[in-house]
């Protein structure tokens, strides 16, 4: 399970976690997240401003 | 068909990125009097936590970005005059250019003050990565640093200044710092957050005057305490930049006026980003600007789009005591209702009738951020 951080605004997605809250379980992998999927911190789509991983 | 763009930064950028998405082949340009590099901006007020030199900061070059996007960007270069009847820019270096649908995201620039001493030109403000530069490279020997205003900028640097080892005085009239989003107990909670990592507060006061001192500076305030500094930063607030805009005859208030499709006062001329004012609202934040990209991108590619935003928290970077906050709209009526403990603050602002208006959440109790956004 890898951890991806938003370069904008440094929010952290974790694929251990997932973000349930917005329909994306636990252990779903980065590549796996639909591709107009928005950052929710900040709005960044995925495509626009790579997460990095961490 | 042609459509340019005035400015590079976010807001610049993204809608060129969106543009891109929904049209590969419409002619873009873009104009920016700065060198056009690519990058997020808010990444400046907590590169030193991120163990970050301000080129890191950087993702592309123009040259990069112009590939990239499948664009023109003329650099270093200003916008002189804008002919809206012959739909044309005029430039300094690069002639007059034609469009059919022209884009001001020219941004917004840092509110500056003037202090009496003979030191007050000294007071540094960041709000691109050429001033963050200039400020990264005069904190090389810098331990103490004074930053004016316990505004949301003032905290991030000051949290990102003391987590790297220096001594950080904030001054500021407040009453608690982010006073403009944050209720009493959610500001005071930060400062103390803040505190704990060393900050040290000069609030209900203001600097007045700024000399030369033996070593760095000496800040004199109101209240007659006076500060040392080696560095000064001043942070208290952004302004829109207006002054294209003006020449062109745009209406402007606050920011430039637009309606939901983010269309001025004039046709074909839009504005988006931190020097839109949107039906009343001039956000400077990165999300309403992304949803802005996103709707004004499709409009420019021939599919009208009204902009809608949600409730949009705003994140403060503060890891010292995290916050986030959604404002509740400015005419809303209720009051506040706030639950603290030790390790974190939540703050409601509910309607008579308990409906959830908005938001201020500290510490532990930002994790509570999504269940609030599922109620309101």
């Amino acid at each position: 399970m890898k951890k991806y951080k938003c370069i904008v605004c440094d929010f952290i997605y974790d694929e251990a976690v997932g973000i349930p809250d917005e329909g994306i379980p636990a252990g779903t992998k980065w590549e796996d997240i639909p591709e107009d999927w928005e950052c929710p911190d900040c709005g960044t789509s995925k495509d626009d401003f790579e997460m990095v991983e961490i | 068909m042609s459509i340019v763009i005035i400015g590079t930064g976010m807001a610049g950028y993204s809608l060129a990125r969106e543009i891109r998405k929904a049209d590969a082949e419409v002619q873009l340009v873009m104009i920016t009097a700065d060198n056009g590099y690519s990058y997020p901006k808010p990444a400046l007020s907590n590169a030193l936590i991120q163990g970050k030199q301000p080129e890191q900061i950087i993702s592309a070059d123009a040259a990069t970005m112009a590939e990239r996007l499948n664009t023109v960007i003329h650099t270093h270069t200003k916008v002189t005059a804008v002919d809206s009847n012959a739909h044309s820019v005029e430039t300094d270096t690069a002639g007059v250019i034609s469009y059919d649908q022209l884009v001001l995201a020219t941004g917004a620039r840092p509110i500056r003050l003037p202090f009496k001493g003979n030191a007050a030109d000294d007071l540094l403000s960041v709000n691109d990565i050429e001033e963050y530069t200039a400020f990264r490279a005069s904190l090389e020997d810098a331990e103490r640093i004074a930053i004016i205003g316990p505004g949301l900028i003032g905290c991030e640097f000051a949290n990102d200044l003391a987590a790297s080892g220096r001594s950080v005085t904030v001054i500021g009239p407040d009453p608690h710092p982010i006073s403009t989003l944050l209720p009493e107990q959610a500001g005071k909670a930060l400062q103390r957050g803040l505190s704990e990592i060393g900050i040290e507060w000069k609030l209900g006061t203001v600097a007045e005057s700024i000399n030369k001192a033996d070593r760095g500076y000496e800040l004199t305030l109101a209240n007659g305490d006076k500060v040392q500094a080696d560095v000064m930063l001043s942070a208290i607030g952004l302004k829109p930049e207006l002054t294209l805009a003006e020449k062109i005859g745009l209406k402007t208030e606050r920011g430039i006026v637009t309606d939901r499709f983010l269309a001025t006062s004039q046709p074909d001329i839009y504005a988006l980003g931190d020097c839109a004012e949107v039906e009343g609202k001039n956000l400077p934040y990165v999300m309403p600007l992304m949803i802005g990209a996103r709707a004004l991108a499709k409009t420019l590619t021939g599919t009208p789009t009204e902009v809608i935003y949600p409730v949009m928290p705003v994140v403060i970077k503060t890891p010292a005591h995290p916050i986030v906050v959604a404002s509740a709209p400015r005419e809303a009526k209720g009051e506040w209702e706030i639950n603290a403990t030790a390790k974190g603050t939540k703050c409601c602002f509910k309607s008579a009738d308990g409906t959830v208006l908005g938001f201020a959440l500290t510490g532990d109790a930002v994790e509570e951020k999504a269940a609030l956004l599922k109620v309101m």
